[in-house]
């Protein structure tokens, strides 16, 4: 089925023509534009792909557009205008976590869901939180000071 | 300090946008073969080389000959011509460079190649020099203007002054006046101590835009009218398309059309879902070809038949044979998997192909090549084909290959000029890789007063370079399979190294992150464990005493062993394993800590590097890139095995193809050594380092002398109970 949606995606009202199945992923990147949000394995291997969904971090490869409805999805392009995204972006460049950078939309995304949720994770919420996304690079000791630096637990 | 990647990502990057609807490319003029004339728009910029553009306002952009594929190479690169030439490195621009050997090769290869961690170590005198030339024309340009001697002059900030008048003129009112002049051949270089940005830890100038999803990857390409297609090649290597039903296929909404070619299917959609759904929905028989009963123990046993023969010589001191024969001989062999780069960026690469032009988008390390390749493909000339470079989302070798490019140009053969962007599922990404080789390194060898006396060694595995570079095969010898293991740091007396080339049947091989170092790295500081158990020795302290004649790799291996609490008591079924290596003109001591449990589990619990690399020019780049390094190279050693059956690579995706991940990663500290040398690589070198300082750890905290990768957790769980 394709028919009209109405999705709120970094606050504005957004209409797409897409088929129910059609994960979120691609509704984004290639009906939408909003490339930041990056494909890597196409079944919730990765985390390159996370988005917030009312603010909890979903894998848009295998979230159907049809079961958004209503919930207010976030990205990476607008993740900036929430209190903990803004941190997390900040940490990332200032303690310098970030290689090739192509999963860091997914890092961004888990790591502003964390801090929103948990203003100060321990090393077993980071973990919990950060397992689902895979960096190539091998950021994640940096990604970890940074989600501290971020939550002003640092001493980094 | 405001740094221009935003320039980076507006100006030199395509940017486009269903949203905007605005298209931004930013292509380099064609220059003159020389490099040292003007290009077409030089009437309005100073272009003394081919890395150096001034405009009359005083705006710097840099020409990055290299790519950026997360190494930090372009910020090392403009702090390299900015020191010389003395620019305001808070306001310069980066722009990728065109494809053009002559200008932009990379003098190790000849070729405008990014790899082998040689891009500071290739382009650290030419980039100097190029800014040095630079600067000594723009000072020479003011002194004339002021008509005063050019040694009363500096140059500081952009600006030139003039000390003892208080005179001062930013390069951009200089550039009509220094584009007269003749670039000088021999510019005085900066006194190093004289530095004030090499060896600074300055923020990258690609990630500001990394954090808010502003960079566009190959991959995030976006242009009017676009199409989006994905492929699936013949599972089987070298199988060719039988039959194809397409019956099922009208039923999926936004196909376009589906393109069946002699060895690969694509489906073209309007967006990457129909294009996926429909390749599902297709029914595709394959003539699987002579490699369809190709299988992993086949090819092992092939490697190893292989590892009988003789090889050729690669490197032959003092009598071997002689050597062997006096005293107790020691034999181990090696083994090495096939591995896949698995990049986090999937294969991918736009097209825009009309009658007369072809025009590309993509991340590459092979710009020349590519361009190269598509044009024999198309009949076109080079010049008829642009290349559009990408930061790239993981390189780690697998993008120095254009097959990507010449799929999606196939592709695009078959619509009607319409752009297609072409992307491959992780499956296929990790089924139609380029493979890292299998490897078997056989070893003999003799102790003598508690040292190495005699060493006879033996790579046996593809030869990369006789495909890729083939006048850097030469008598039978692949430079790159032999790395660090001619070269070896440690002083023996007796030492014989050969080479046997085994191709395995239908299987590519190629370049993967660590290159020829990571076969021979693991196999020689693997078997110097194993010698100093049957020496009695402790493994730092046999090193030690053969590495006299090489004090920058003893230093390194001194401060790991400090740092590392060497020595100092763990718990049981814990150990610590060292690697020294002397890789990539770097010289690296590792120390890995780890435990193994009753199940055979291994849980890594520290790793410390100590690491001379050279004048570091940006050290936080360094420790970076040893981290990340270190990763990806413990990854492999834990989990990286492809495995081929009935000529199909058993693993698609991250479920079977597993990564290390954060709640398994320990602390990682790197200690970067100070040093006047020349730069050494880096960007490859935690990859050799990691695998067999974790094999010796593990050999450590339970005794079992490990041979083969990836870890094998059985034969760990069965050991303890031996």
């Amino acid at each position: 089925m394709t028919e009209p949606k109405h999705l709120t995606i970094n606050g504005e009202t957004r209409s797409v023509d897409a088929p129910d199945d059609m994960p979120l992923l691609w509704v984004l990147r290639d009906l939408l534009g909003l490339t930041g949000t990056k494909f890597g394995c196409g079944i919730a291997q990765c985390g390159a792909c996370t988005v917030h969904l009312d603010g909890k971090p979903v894998r848009s490869c295998m979230l159907p557009v049809s079961a958004v409805g209503s919930k207010a999805v976030t990205t990476i392009e607008g993740i900036g205008r929430t209190t903990a995204g803004a941190k997390v972006q900040r940490a990332w460049l200032d303690l310098e976590v970030i290689q090739c950078g192509y999963c860091q939309s997914g890092q961004i995304m888990s790591a502003a869901a964390l801090l929103a949720g948990t203003p100060h994770p321990d090393d077993s919420d980071i973990d919990a939180a950060m397992a689902g996304n895979i960096c190539r690079c091998g950021t994640y000791v940096r990604i970890r000071a940074a989600i501290k630096r971020a939550a002003g637990d640092a001493q980094a | 300090m405001a740094i221009s990647s935003s320039q980076l990502s507006r100006r030199s990057l395509l940017r486009g946008g269903l949203a905007s609807g605005v298209l931004l490319a930013f292509h380099m003029p064609a220059l003159s073969a020389s490099g040292a004339a003007a290009p077409a728009d030089g009437k309005s910029k100073f272009a003394p080389n081919a890395f150096i553009r001034i405009d009359p306002a005083g705006k710097i952009t840099l020409v990055m000959p290299q790519v950026e594929m997360g190494q930090g190479v372009y910020t090392a690169i403009a702090m390299i011509l900015a020191e010389e030439l003395e620019a305001d490195f808070a306001r310069v621009a980066l722009e990728h460079a065109p494809p053009n050997d002559k200008l932009y090769g990379n003098p190790v290869f000849g070729i405008q190649a990014t790899g082998n961690s040689n891009s500071i170590r290739a382009f650290w005198n030419p980039l100097r020099e190029a800014g040095a030339a630079a600067r000594a024309m723009l000072v020479l340009a003011a002194a004339q203007q002021w008509r005063v001697d050019p040694s009363s002059c500096s140059a500081s900030n952009s600006e030139v002054l003039h000390a003892t008048s208080g005179r001062r003129i930013g390069y951009g009112a200089l550039i009509a006046a220094a584009s007269q002049l003749t670039p000088p051949k021999n510019p005085p270089l900066k006194d190093p101590k004289n530095f004030k940005l090499i060896g600074r830890s300055l923020k990258r100038l690609d990630t500001p835009h990394k954090v808010d999803g502003g960079v566009v990857y190959g991959i995030d390409v976006m242009l009017p009218g676009m199409k989006f297609a994905t492929v699936a090649a013949s599972p089987v290597f070298g199988g060719k398309i039988s039959r194809v039903d397409d019956s099922a296929v009208n039923k999926i909404p936004g196909v376009h059309k589906v393109i069946v070619l002699d060895d690969m299917v694509a489906v073209v959609g309007e967006h990457m879902w129909a294009a996926k759904r429909g390749l599902e929905a297709l029914k595709i028989e394959w003539n699987e070809g002579p490699n369809a009963a190709v299988s992993s123990p086949q090819i092992w046993e092939e490697l190893r038949s292989a590892s009988t023969q003789s090889g050729a010589v690669a490197k032959s001191t003092g009598d071997v044979n002689k050597a062997l024969s006096q005293g107790e001989r020691l034999e181990a062999a090696y083994e090495l998997p096939f591995l896949a780069h698995a990049t986090m960026e999937p294969m991918n690469c736009t097209v825009q192909l009309r009658p007369d032009t072809c025009e590309l988008w993509l991340g590459t390390q092979i710009m020349t090549r590519v361009q190269g390749t598509v044009a024999k493909l198309t009949g076109l000339p080079p010049e008829k084909v642009t290349v559009n470079n990408h930061l790239i989302g993981g390189g780690f070798g697998r993008r120095l290959e254009p097959d990507m490019a010449l799929s999606a140009v196939r592709v695009a053969q078959h619509l009607d000029g319409e752009p297609v962007k072409v992307v491959w599922t992780r499956e296929e990404d990790i089924q139609h890789d380029v493979y890292r080789p299998m490897y078997r390194d056989t070893v003999s060898a003799t102790l003598k007063d508690g040292k190495v006396a005699a060493w006879k060694y033996k790579v046996t595995g593809s030869a990369i370079m006789a495909r890729w570079l083939p006048p850097a095969f030469q008598k039978g010898i692949d430079i790159d399979a032999i790395d660090c293991a001619v070269d070896m740091p440690y002083d023996i007396p007796d030492l014989h190294v050969e080479y046997v080339r085994a191709e395995p049947p239908g299987v590519p091989t190629g370049f993967w992150r660590g290159v020829g170092p990571n076969n021979n790295v693991f196999a020689i500081e693997c078997f110097m464990d194993e010698l100093a158990k049957k020496a009695g020795k402790d493994p730092i302290a046999f090193r030690r005493a053969m590495l006299a004649k090489n004090p920058r790799l003893l230093a390194a291996l001194d401060l790991v062993a400090e740092k590392s609490n060497w020595g100092q008591p763990l718990p049981t079924r814990a150990g610590r394993g060292v690697c020294v290596q002397p890789a990539f003109g770097s010289y690296i001591a590792t120390v890995v800590e780890a435990e193994v449990d009753a199940r055979g589990q291994v849980r890594l619990r520290r790793v410390t590097s100590a690491v001379d690399t050279g004048i570091a020019v940006n050290p936080d780049s360094i420790e970076a890139q040893l981290q990340g390094g270190l990763i990806f190279g413990l990854t492999a050693a834990l989990y990286g095995e492809v495995t081929v059956k009935n000529g199909r690579v058993q693993q698609s995706n991250f479920n079977d193809y597993r990564m290390l991940r954060i709640d398994q990663i320990p602390p990682i500290e790197v200690h970067v050594i100070k040093s006047g040398e020349a730069p050494g690589g880096i960007g490859e070198t935690g990859v050799t380092a990691g695998p067999p300082a974790l094999r010796n750890a593990i050999y450590a905290a339970t005794g079992i002398p490990l041979r083969r990768l990836p870890i094998d957790h059985d034969a760990l769980a069965s050991g303890r109970s031996t």
